[in-house]
């Protein structure tokens, strides 16, 4: 046992989750790595232990396989301080339209376990009396938009599981954030049209959610930005929205 | 495809751009005409491919590393400002850094950057101790000085036409500080500003920045500035031993006009720097590491000042014997001409260890000019006495010398060429710059 504290990250193999790793090591954190492949996660541990003299260890998870989450929490060898889930997929909208499969993925991999396994670390931390949840979701889910609301109306339902899991866990010493960092330059959006002034790069959302669990934020946006953009956006009458292309 | 163009603009070239996240998918990147390219701060043409490009960026894993030794492994993305951050306070830092600190590892090997520590230390690749090299072949090699020591010194220095670097060995040097002790020295011309820098030949590192608008009997006047890395005994008990290093604050916004630099306001630019320098001559103070190496890091997009045309770099060596009259008469011609930056560079080289390093015992000077006008007939003029004179070109800061130019001043070309051809027999790498330079004229 070491007195340092330890975060494990969910979906450790995406950029944002690198980054966050990154930054929960540099500050001295232990860092579990979480991912549907261990193995391929490994080269990510190896990084943090030859930057930081911390421990670096992969765990096997996979988000879809609900079936396994109990075992997955009741087999850790320490329950961490801070557990965060980067994990969602942002899918293919028009195949999500009349691809049920799809579309059936898209909204569990952002939604059902995304949630499900942070509601089941909450119940340890609230029995432990500590502990920081981070979820990570979208700006996407401020409001459902007719280029991407499947992956948006997932991401909606996990903020929503996020702010309500906040209100009772905070009476327990337990703390939620929910990061909605807008554009992101990573895999995910390779490829895709980003607003320049709008978009940040992975570090800058591992820092931000390093700074929020550390200052115990509730809601960051990344990007100040984006909270006047979504406070517009989520401002406009239905019946203009509808109508924008968007 | 994608308009891509190195650190100085020009020239932009639409390339596929390729972000590979696995070898085994830089692998497949690979296509007749692709080159690998590492955070884009080469000045020119080397880092675009004929065809594609393949960024290295994303791969920036340590794979280990060993504090009793120092000796580091890594992907060949790491950024020189990632490794000095992780490691700087931890007592570690690079050999060799050049004037920039957001050049990736692969980008140094590929170009066997020098520093201000080339007189006495050498360059990059010194430090270098083996490479995992993809060649153009497709074998994945791990080449060193012992192992496919070919592939090994046609790499160090080779731009990246031996393959793609995938990885890297290299042995850090252990610091007690990360600050320097400098010492700052005033020369009125050319003749006391070689003199100081030969003076300075124990200094680990030296440079001198020379005002180049400067004419007649103040032709060549420098500031030489030399260091140490600072003990911590040397430190004022308050200062941290490791100094922040600040993410670039003040952006350049957009493009300035290119008026903005013309002969007024760098002569008075030049004139400030070079009396506020004087003023601090002689006596020793300590500087942070992020100033003394990378003064331009602290303006962000800092090529934006040169306009939307870009700008060009004439980095050259001249050896030893005849430096003093081919500087003399390239720096009388540039003050002539009056529109060079100010930002000009004086300093000396050791022997280079790549075959198509850059480095030669000499004296090096680098200049910046926007691009306008008769710029290009101008540099040829240049290179005619960079040729004459025995000297070559920074392959990483060129963007339009000729083959002659070129052939004049490496001659180990034909056997780098020998071993490329062997570790790539269907020429499958092949940037802008070797289409260029060197590659065999397609039909």
């Amino acid at each position: 046992m070491t007195s340092r504290k330890s975060v494990l990250v969910l979906g450790g193999s995406s950029d944002i989750g690198r980054a966050a790793a990154r930054a929960f090591a540099k500050a001295g954190y232990d860092v579990a790595l979480a991912g549907r492949d261990a193995a391929a996660l490994e080269p990510d541990a190896a990084d943090l232990r030859a930057r930081y003299t911390i421990e670096g260890s992969t765990l096997k998870f996979d988000v879809l396989d609900t079936a396994s989450f109990d075992g997955f929490v009741g087999s850790l060898p320490v329950l961490p301080d801070v557990v965060i889930s980067i994990i969602g997929l942002l899918g293919v909208q028009a195949q999500a339209e009349s691809d049920l499969a799809h579309a059936i993925t898209i909204m569990r991999s952002n939604y059902e376990g995304p949630s499900l396994i942070l509601g089941l670390f909450a119940e340890k931390f609230l029995a432990r009396g500590h502990g920081t949840i981070v979820g990570v979701s979208s700006v996407a889910g401020d409001r459902g938009r007719s280029s991407n609301y499947v992956y948006g109306s997932a991401k909606a339902g996990f903020s929503a599981f996020l702010s309500g899991l906040r209100a009772r866990a905070s009476r327990g010493g337990v703390h939620v954030v929910t990061v909605k960092p807008g554009f992101v330059r990573t895999k995910m959006t390779e490829g895709m049209k980003l607003i320049g002034p709008l978009t940040v790069e992975a570090p800058v959302v591992g820092d931000a959610i390093l700074a929020a669990v550390e200052n115990k934020t509730d809601v960051v946006y990344v990007s100040g930005k984006w909270r006047l953009v979504m406070f517009i956006i989520k401002a406009l009458p239905e019946a203009v929205f509808k109508k924008l292309k968007f | 495809m994608t308009l891509v163009s190195g650190w100085g603009r020009f020239p932009v070239v639409d390339t596929d751009l390729s972000r590979p996240r696995s070898f085994e998918a830089v692998s497949e990147a690979v296509v007749p005409g692709s080159v690998a390219r590492g955070n884009g701060r080469a000045y020119g043409d080397a880092a675009i491919g004929v065809s594609r490009t393949i960024a290295m960026t994303g791969f920036d894993r340590v794979r280990s590393f060993d504090p009793a030794t120092g000796r580091i492994r890594l992907e060949a993305g790491v950024l020189l400002s990632d490794l000095i951050d992780t490691f700087g306070p931890r007592g570690f830092l690079p050999f060799v850094v050049p004037g920039t600190r957001f050049a990736s590892v692969g980008g140094a090997i590929a170009a066997d950057v020098h520093g201000k520590n080339h007189h006495c230390e050498g360059g990059f690749g010194r430090y270098v101790d083996s490479i995992l090299l993809r060649t153009g072949q497709g074998e994945v090699m791990e080449a060193s000085r012992e192992q496919n020591s070919d592939a090994f010194f046609a790499t160090i220095g080779g731009m990246g036409l031996t393959g793609v670097i995938l990885e890297a060995t290299m042995r850090l040097r252990t610091v007690e500080t990360g600050w320097i002790r400098e010492r700052v020295i005033a020369a009125s011309d050319l003749d006391a500003a070689m003199r100081a820098l030969d003076a300075g030949d124990a200094a680990t590192y030296s440079v001198a920045w020379i005002d180049c608008v400067a004419r007649g009997s103040d032709l060549g006047r420098s500031l030489i500035y030399l260091g140490e890395h600072a003990r911590a005994d040397e430190l004022a008990d308050s200062a941290d031993r490791f100094p922040a290093g600040n993410d670039p604050g003040l952006a350049v916004p957009v493009d300035l006009p290119s008026i903005t630099l013309n002969r007024y306001s760098i002569r008075a630019f030049n004139e400030l720097y070079y009396r506020m320098g004087a003023r601090r001559a002689g006596g020793g103070h300590v500087v942070s590491l992020y100033p003394y190496f990378f003064p331009l890091d602290s303006i962000a997009a800092w090529n934006r000042i040169y306009g939307r045309r870009g700008f060009l770099q004439h980095q050259c060596v001249i050896p030893e014997q005849g430096a003093r009259s081919a500087i003399g008469e390239i720096l009388d011609r540039v003050s002539r001409r009056g529109d060079a930056s100010f930002l000009a560079v004086l300093k000396k080289l050791g022997q280079g260890d790549g075959l198509l390093s850059f480095p030669l015992p000499g004296y090096t000077l680098a200049l910046d000019f926007p691009v306008r006008g008769e710029i290009l007939n101008f540099l040829d003029e240049i290179d005619r006495l960079v040729v004459a004179a025995g000297g070559r070109l920074y392959l990483a800061k060129d963007a339009r010398q000729s083959r002659a130019t070129f052939e004049a001043g490496y001659p180990a070309l034909a056997r780098f060429n020998a071993i490329r051809k062997s570790l790539d027999p269907a020429g499958a790498i092949r940037s802008k710059l070797s289409q260029r330079l060197f590659d065999e004229v397609q039909p």
